[in-house]
């Protein structure tokens, strides 16, 4: 029995399989089409200049495009531990005098600066020698160049100008974690008094896990009663969750600015209590207190309603069975409720924390300087000191780490059943 | 929430912790929006309750930061406004247009890389603000879009999409198929069988999902923060510029006004998530 005479043919007398498998591709065409736009909008708006936060947060070719043929004639410079030959000397002088004359020449001195202490001043003495048209081109440039300060004579300052070449750089990544290209090439830590990064990617961590912390121990119990009252209350009660979620950040972090400042109303409380004297009332904002309350409350709509989500589809008749099968309620809740609940958690947890770990708005207005995080920072030399390569580089650090959480989240619950309102 | 009478008296007791931990918990989820409310009618330009309101005494009540609001000397609130509304209705139609064209897209199931293509498409909704920020900047400051309506406009388009294609999918999950096919074999084209028979099924899942996507663009504000020039500035930038400066009383009536707004959104949505139940249960 041949497939051959068993093949089913359409009306057009094309094999059926044929004539299907046509249909099916234009149907997948048909939802790519559809799908397209979209893709097509998002690559080019948002995942390639993510692209180019990367490769901005690499690119070191400033110097290479600067010194052309200085970097040539170093191939030829065998012994490191000795000066370079008179060719890199030659090179150096000609890419440096092309430099001064296009008035680059400060832009370079000062990113030496940064590889090697000391280089702005010995490039200044050269600038002002070419300048007065001191150097003898036609003398050996080695000797005069070593002849304008010490520094020249020293080879450090030209294995400097030798690490600059490659058009790449890891540095921005190791300075995100308070380390540095030493000397040598070799990877070092800044000094201890000194590591103003690390605190921040710890100190964010901390603020996350316990704004999670806090949303969870708050949000499971108010979660369970939505899901258990009878739907005339719950809808009632459904309100305080959503309107918050539905409020802009603002208001909500202007009514903390107000609630908790020295003469606000959660100082008041205190003094009336009896907790605190009235003279002393306690700085409750911009400090990591303001932070956790701010970010807590903002964030915990986003635990309850995931959570809510799985409880109500948990019947209440299994609680029930738990109890009549000897169970006290604690065990009962315990061993059947509990378990039931945890993809819920999971969701709830890890949609917090993810929205905490780059929380930006509400950190810089009532975090002050001890509850700032590491968005404060990006931020910072986004605006202020403009490093965009190095915001750049810690942006991406810190979208590796979501990224992460997003893969486990995406493994644990599905990106398809999150939940909104 | 009564306890049945058999209950023993430490569950009674642990019942009623129970409900004092949730009552709190609502309690600080919503009592900080009602203060605004009062100290918006303040009469003083301090953030405290005077004695005055405390005793209700109606002198120290009114709607002068309201006024200042609309009618202040070098205010900025009217522009911010309108240009708040503007880029929020555009920013929306556009991630309605193409994000309900992407969920139909993804809800068919001859769509190929599912899993991939609807992970990125969700993605500015994961990836950190801060990092959007940038990396948005960097675009629109290469296609020279910066400090531009438009460029605002399709930063809120990607940051608003994600929740069309997240609400459209879900109502789209519902969706009997067999009513597209009917139309089609009573000789209907595409284009009609989509605006007749799909949209208004699916309307109430594309309408939530617009208000997802307007009020990200109405609340967004780091983004904008990167791309707005003196121009472009928004209601979130100038409650930014207010809050980080000096917490004026005009802020908080702006931020009764707002609250006002995220009420009537809210009740919106509720209407339409409930209509949308029904409507699924009718189809099961």
């Amino acid at each position: 029995m041949s497939s051959e005479t068993k093949q089913i043919l359409t009306t057009d007398g094309i094999p059926l399989e044929v004539s299907l498998k046509k249909a099916e591709k234009k149907n997948k065409i048909k939802a790519f089409l559809l799908v397209a736009p979209l893709l097509l909008f998002l690559v080019i708006t948002y995942i390639f200049p993510i692209g180019d936060m990367f490769m901005r947060s690499v690119d070191d070719r400033m110097v290479t495009n600067m010194l052309p043929k200085t970097f040539k004639a170093m191939e030829k410079w065998e012994n490191l531990d000795e000066l370079p030959p008179e060719e890199v000397y030659q090179g150096f002088y000609e890419d440096y005098k092309l430099l001064a004359e296009n008035q680059q020449h400060g832009k370079l001195g000062q990113r030496l600066n940064k590889e090697k202490n000391g280089f702005n001043t010995i490039t200044k003495k050269l600038f002002r020698q070419i300048k007065r048209k001191k150097i003898d081109e036609s003398a050996s440039l080695k000797e005069q160049i070593n002849k304008l300060h010490k520094r020249w004579r020293d080879v450090e300052y030209w294995q400097a100008i030798k690490r600059t070449a490659p058009p790449y750089t890891a540095s921005k990544y190791l300075k995100g974690m308070d380390m540095y290209f030493a000397a040598d090439g070799s990877i070092a830590q800044v000094d201890e008094d000194r590591r103003i990064h690390r605190i921040l990617w710890l100190r964010t961590l901390e603020i996350a896990f316990f704004v999670t912390l806090f949303c969870f121990f708050m949000g499971y119990p108010i979660a369970h009663l939505l899901a258990t009252l009878p739907m005339k209350y719950s809808n009632l009660l459904m309100i305080c969750v959503l309107l918050p979620f539905w409020t802009s950040l603002l208001v909500r972090t202007a009514s903390w600015m107000i609630l908790l400042q020295q003469q606000g109303i959660v100082n008041d409380f205190f003094v009336m209590i009896g907790l605190v004297a009235d003279d002393n009332r306690p700085e409750m904002m911009y400090n990591k207190v303001g932070t956790y309350v701010a970010m807590t409350q903002i964030l915990l709509p986003f635990m309850v309603l995931p959570l809510y989500s799985v409880m109500k589809t948990i019947s209440p008749s299994l609680m029930r069975a738990g109890k009549s099968l000897g169970g006290t309620p604690f065990v009962a809740f315990w061993k059947v409720y509990f378990p039931l609940t945890i993809p819920g958690i999971g969701a709830g947890c890890l949609l917090v924390f993810i929205l905490a770990i780059g929380y930006y708005i509400t950190p810089a207005l009532v975090g002050g300087a001890s509850g700032t995080l590491i968005s404060n920072q990006i931020a910072f030399h986004m605006k202020t000191t403009l490093d965009w390569s190095f915001a750049s580089a810690m942006g991406l650090m810190l979208l590796t780490g979501v990224l992460v959480i997003y893969w486990i989240y995406n493994k644990l619950v599905g990106v398809d059943n999150i939940k909104l309102g | 929430m009564a306890l049945p009478s058999y209950t023993e008296t430490r569950y009674r007791i642990w019942h009623y912790i129970y409900i004092a931990i949730c009552t709190f918990v609502f309690f600080f989820l919503i009592a900080p929006l009602f203060v605004i409310f009062p100290l918006s009618f303040n009469a003083e330009e301090f953030l405290v309750f005077s004695e005055g309101m405390k005793n209700l005494d109606p002198d120290a009540f009114s709607l002068r930061w309201y006024k200042d609001m609309i009618y202040g000397t070098k205010n900025p609130w009217g522009l911010a406004a309108k240009n708040s509304f503007i880029i929020a209705i555009f920013a929306t139609i556009g991630s309605i247009i193409l994000g309900t064209l992407a969920a139909l897209g993804l809800s068919s199931r001859h769509m190929p890389y599912k899993g991939l293509i609807m992970a990125t498409l969700i993605s500015p909704m994961i990836v950190p603000l801060i990092i959007s920020g940038v990396a948005i900047f960097f675009f629109m400051a290469k296609a020279g879009l910066a400090a531009t309506h438009t460029g605002i406009v399709l930063a809120h388009i990607i940051l608003g999409t994600p929740f069309v294609v997240i609400t459209v999918t879900a109502t789209l999950s519902g969706f009997d198929h067999s009513v597209t096919r009917a139309a089609a074999s009573l000789g209907s084209n595409p284009v009609n069988t989509f605006m007749k028979i799909t949209l208004p099924l699916i309307l109430p899942g594309v309408i939530s999902g617009g208000l997802f996507a307007f009020v990200t663009s109405f609340d967004e504000v780091v983004v904008v923060l990167f791309l707005a020039g003196l121009e472009n500035t928004t209601i979130p930038i100038q409650m930014w510029t207010g809050l980080r400066e000096q917490l004026s009383p005009t802020i908080l009536a702006v931020a009764t006004c707002l609250i006002l707004l995220s009420t009537l959104i809210l009740v919106t949505a509720e209407l339409l998530r409930r209509r949308s139940e029904r409507l699924r249960g009718i189809n099961r």
